[in-house]
């Protein structure tokens, strides 16, 4: 089962390798992995979408939280929580055509368009990965130049809260 | 106090109470090299390879209790201490790894002897540090030694560049002491109804057993552990980790369990309906098949690390906590409790286990014309007396030793039992005499082993460490010779060591006393005369039956009641 795990860890040199070697040498799934300072400069969060079996999940949670620069963590898809990815696609727009279908399309997904060239459109797009991959099918495949996703992000809904 | 870098890092060892460093010098370690010739608080001893240091550093940590110190320097140094390092890891031992670095402005360039240490030992260590700033030495060495000893123990890197520790930028240093750090808070009390829960399955248990490791040994819980196990009652097994923690001689100790434990321990493991798991962590050579292992028991595992819980076998009552803590709190409840192990169904456990102990599986040919590697063993565990402090090496003869040399104090078998480090003995055994110089040191090794850290005989001399080496040499690589008879007919690929030396005019090269001896009569001889040269490191090189094996013998991915036993027992 998917599971997404957040984690405050010290924001020093190296913090990120020891999770990527963590789950390299263990041989855990990873789906994604996003990390960024958070509004105390010491610390970073992690969000981790992993799968596995519930043994393997109690195993990723356990030698996680072994790690000695790792804060504390919580598994958030165990609760009501909000997931959000952000994609950025550059697609080709040869005509009008492809101009209008690709703003329509835009604006049906919630979408925005951040840049305009003769021949490009830069789409940028945020929602769970299903809304994304969703957009992608809707979208002529052959317009697509490149597309770039951040990886998921998420927050418990209510009062839970991973904070120190 | 206003001391430079290299100062700071020899001022912060004497605050830390550290008697001894092994290391061996280098570029990125001559400012801290030359703050260590000033003084004479730290004694430093030189080495000959950088594995020997981070090995001698580990014995001197199992026989102790206390921090293994390891400096060496960058590059090479570095890259020469991991195979210590990763030992220690695997079997949790409490050290610290100075390792020299290139200065801060050539990390990245490919600087001559550079190499990235904190990401090579990073899946080899509990933690790493990269100091890049003098002011950060005292906090992060002090962070260092609190992250080796605490919780769950095991090898801390801390990597220097070598402008850190330059001797002409002096600022000021105080010794740390406690230090809080708010993401490692390891747990020490276990939580009341966890135990609770726990000894209302200890007390209701119809065939319990006791199964303990080196977590038992690394908390120091070993009297805990004694009166916990008297007081119930139970029948006692310990992996080749904990040997030593609860006396191998006593009857409700039923010896090693696992791949090559005892018939009667790994039979009551199979067979129990109530495990009681102390500092343990069902590794696979104890196991065998999972699937497999104690079918009919609940199961209840102490350990201070919640990762080792239900990793490789679900258990049914986790507790986690310090060991010395868990047990405390359980002999109260014990004491305080109204229930009693039923006195009638454990007699009837005791009658089975007996009968399988009545096997006499250990047992061999005492008859032989040969020097039988068993025998070797029994007589040096006659000869101290059965207190000396044993290293090993890797492979026969560390079975040998863990089965054939019964262990009633803890700290002292020190084998390398994770990893399974060949090289490993004689360098911990030189660790270990400095610990303990009026104590009797054996180095329990086999001739393929002993060559992987020989040099270090050198070391010994240098120091005049008399350890007394015990070489079994069966001119075999003898574990690897006994696989190869049993699961690839015979055919011995690469396990037989031709042009080997002559042992005897090797260990006198080196300045030591070299004996052959070929004669099962002579063995007891040699052994008292060993011995009775206080003074001198002996090595001795016996002549040992080339096609012994060891048994009992579970074959990996098999269940503990899938034993062989040697082939005159299994005839019986």
């Amino acid at each position: 089962m998917r599971h997404i795990i957040s984690l405050l860890m010290e924001n020093e040199a190296g913090a990120l390798s020891r999770v990527a070697g963590l789950f390299s040498a263990r041989g855990y799934n990873i789906e994604s992995l996003t990390v960024a300072p958070t509004e105390d400069a010491s610390l970073s969060r992690m969000t981790i979408v992993t799968s596995g079996s519930d043994e393997i999940i109690e195993q990723i949670f356990k030698q996680l939280n072994k790690l000695v620069d790792v804060v504390t963590l919580a598994d958030i898809s165990e609760g009501n929580h909000i997931e959000r990815e952000l994609m950025m696609v550059k697609v080709s727009t040869p005509s009008d055509k492809e101009r209008a279908e690709l703003k329509r399309m835009t604006d049906i997904f919630r979408g925005r368009i951040l840049d305009v060239t003769d021949e490009t459109y830069i789409i940028e797009l945020t929602g769970n990965g299903s809304k994304l991959d969703a957009f992608l099918g809707a979208i002529d495949a052959q317009l697509i130049i490149e597309t770039v996703r951040s990886g998921a992000t998420g927050v418990a809904r209510g009062n839970r809260a991973l904070r120190i | 106090m206003k001391l430079s870098g290299a100062e700071i890092v020899v001022q912060f060892l004497k605050d830390e109470g550290v008697e001894y460093v092994f290391g061996y010098p280098g570029g990125a370690v001559l400012h801290i090299y030359d703050a260590l010739f000033n003084q004479d608080k730290v004694k430093h001893i030189l080495v000959r390879h950088e594995q020997g240091a981070t090995h001698a550093a580990d014995g001197y940590a199992r026989a102790t209790g206390k921090p293994g110190v390891v400096l060496v320097t960058s590059g090479p140094g570095a890259t020469n201490a991991v195979t210590g390092i990763a030992t220690a890891y695997m079997d949790s031992i409490p050290m610290v790894i100075i390792t020299g670095q290139v200065a801060t402005q050539f990390i990245g360039s490919d600087a001559f002897q550079e190499v990235d240490a904190v990401g090579i030992t990073r899946p080899c260590v509990k933690h790493n540090f990269l100091v890049k700033h003098a002011e950060d030495l005292g906090d992060t060495l002090r962070k260092a030694f609190h992250v080796a000893t605490t919780g769950r123990p095991g090898p801390v890197v801390v990597d220097i560049p070598k402008d850190t520790t330059d001797p002409n930028i002096k600022i000021d240093y105080a010794y740390p002491g406690e230090i809080e750090m708010r993401s490692y808070q390891p747990v020490v009390k276990a939580h009341p109804g966890e135990i609770s829960r726990a000894m209302e399955l200890i007390l209701s248990a119809r065939r319990p057993m006791i199964y303990t490791g080196g977590g038992v040994v690394l908390s120091n819980a070993d009297a805990e552990l004694i009166e916990f196990t008297r007081k119930l009652g139970y029948p006692i097994t310990q992996t080749l980790m904990g040997l030593g923690a609860y006396p191998a001689s006593d009857k409700q100790h039923l010896g090693m369990l696992g791949m090559h434990g005892t018939y009667e321990a790994n039979m009551a493991m199979h067979e129990c309906d109530v495990l009681i798991a102390i500092g343990a962590r069902f590794d696979d050579r104890v196991t065998g098949d999972v699937k497999q292992f104690c079918p009919d028991a609940r199961i209840i595992h102490i350990d201070i690390d919640p990762s080792s819980i239900s990793k490789n076998v679900r258990v049914d009552v986790p507790i986690v906590g310090d060991i010395k803590h868990v047990l405390t709190d359980m002999n109260k409840a014990i004491k305080a409790s109204k229930k009693k192990p039923d006195a009638k169904l454990l007699d009837q456990w005791w009658q089975q286990i007996d009968a399988w102990r009545s096997k006499n599986c250990l047992r061999y040919d005492r008859n032989s014309a040969l020097i039988k590697p068993q025998f070797v063993i029994e007589k040096l565990h006659e000869v101290t007396g059965g207190d000396a402090y044993v290293t090993s090496d890797v492979g026969q003869h560390q079975m040998f030793a863990a089965q054939f040399y019964p262990f009633d104090k803890p700290r002292r078998w020190i084998n390398s039992g994770g990893l399974g480090t060949m090289g490993f003995g004689l360098p911990a055994a030189l660790g270990v005499q400095l610990a303990y110089p009026d104590s009797q040191v054996a180095c329990v090794t086999g001739e393929a082993s002993i060559q992987m850290c020989m040099q270090e005989l050198s070391t010994a001399l240098q120091y005049m460490l008399p350890v007394k080496v015990v070489n079994l040499n069966n001119r075999y690589m003898g574990m690897v010779r006994q696989w190869q008879e049993f699961f690839y007919d015979s055919r011995y690929s690469h396990s037989y060591l031709d042009a080997l030396p002559d042992f005897v005019k090797l260990a006198e090269s080196y300045g030591h006393v070299g004996m052959r001896i070929e004669q099962p009569g002579d063995v007891e001889g040699a052994l008292k005369e060993a011995f009775a040269m206080k003074d001198r490191l002996v090595f001795m090189d016996f002549i040992t039956d080339q096609t012994e094996n060891v048994y009992p013998m579970i074959a990996a991915g098999k269940g503990h009641h899938e034993m062989h036993l040697s082939p005159e027992r299994e005839l019986a």
